[in-house]
């Protein structure tokens, strides 16, 4: 399941140095690129984080960026943009180093996709696994195996 | 008992938070039905939750409900939340 939702180009390094709402366009952007979403969907992310603050840094380093289901999403997926250099979100969580975007076309057809991968994430050692490794197979292999 | 994991949108990070809870509960044995909600529906929804997990950013805007308002710091740290969770029910 998890690894029908990360798409062919959804897990990717970011090179350049960049700030939190930088971050999160580009972790959009990789959903755009698999044809998850149009580009009206980073407008509603942004709007979110806007409204209210950095909430979906939901982990240390780690964070989840969405918007509620429906506009500007054409299939549920996710994505994983691995910044080179963290940036700060205002999250107590800070730095974010692993950006995550989801999207959902409904309100529950993604239940069972976020409670696999909330398992990965909960696994013992799995987080810490994830925000050391440079190597986006091994990353790859190791969300959706 | 009834408990609320809420996030902005009630899709997403709060799924993810209900996902864990209902695990961490389960393990511990406490029987409870876990909903994962939007802020905007956990303040005004009509059955009160006895229990609200919630991202520390959000829990200002939650401030003045009758729950019991918990903060979850990692949401993917089922230590945290089971010692969080033990501390509420004891």
């Amino acid at each position: 399941m998890l690894a029908q939702a990360f798409g062919p180009n959804s897990i990717a390094h970011h090179l350049e140095v960049t700030d939190w709402e930088g971050a999160i366009s580009s972790a959009v952007a990789l959903l755009e690129t698999d044809l998850r979403v149009t580009s009206e969907y980073l407008a509603e992310v942004l709007a979110i984080n806007q409204k209210l603050g950095p909430y979906f840094v939901v982990a240390p380093g780690i964070a989840i960026a969405h918007a509620a289901p429906g506009i500007g999403v054409l299939e549920t997926g996710m994505a994983l943009l691995r910044l080179e250099e963290s940036v700060v979100s205002g999250s107590n969580n800070d730095p974010v180093r692993l950006v995550f975007a989801f999207c959902a076309v409904d309100s529950d057809s993604h239940i069972e996709l976020l409670a696999s991968f909330a398992q990965v994430m909960s696994a013992e050692g799995n987080m810490n696994r994830l925000l050391n490794e440079p190597d986006l197979t091994i990353i790859r292999n190791l969300l959706t195996s | 008992m009834k408990v609320y994991a809420v996030c902005g949108a009630g899709i997403g990070t709060s799924v993810l938070l209900k996902s864990n809870a209902d695990r961490v509960l389960a393990a511990m044995g406490v029987e409870a039905e876990v909903q994962a909600v939007s802020i905007a529906d956990a303040i005004s929804a009509e059955s009160l939750a006895q229990i609200v997990l919630i991202t520390p950013e959000l829990q200002e805007q939650i401030k003045g409900i009758r729950s019991q308002v918990i903060p979850i710091d990692n949401i993917f740290n089922l230590e945290e939340i089971e010692q969080k969770l033990t501390a509420a029910l004891s």
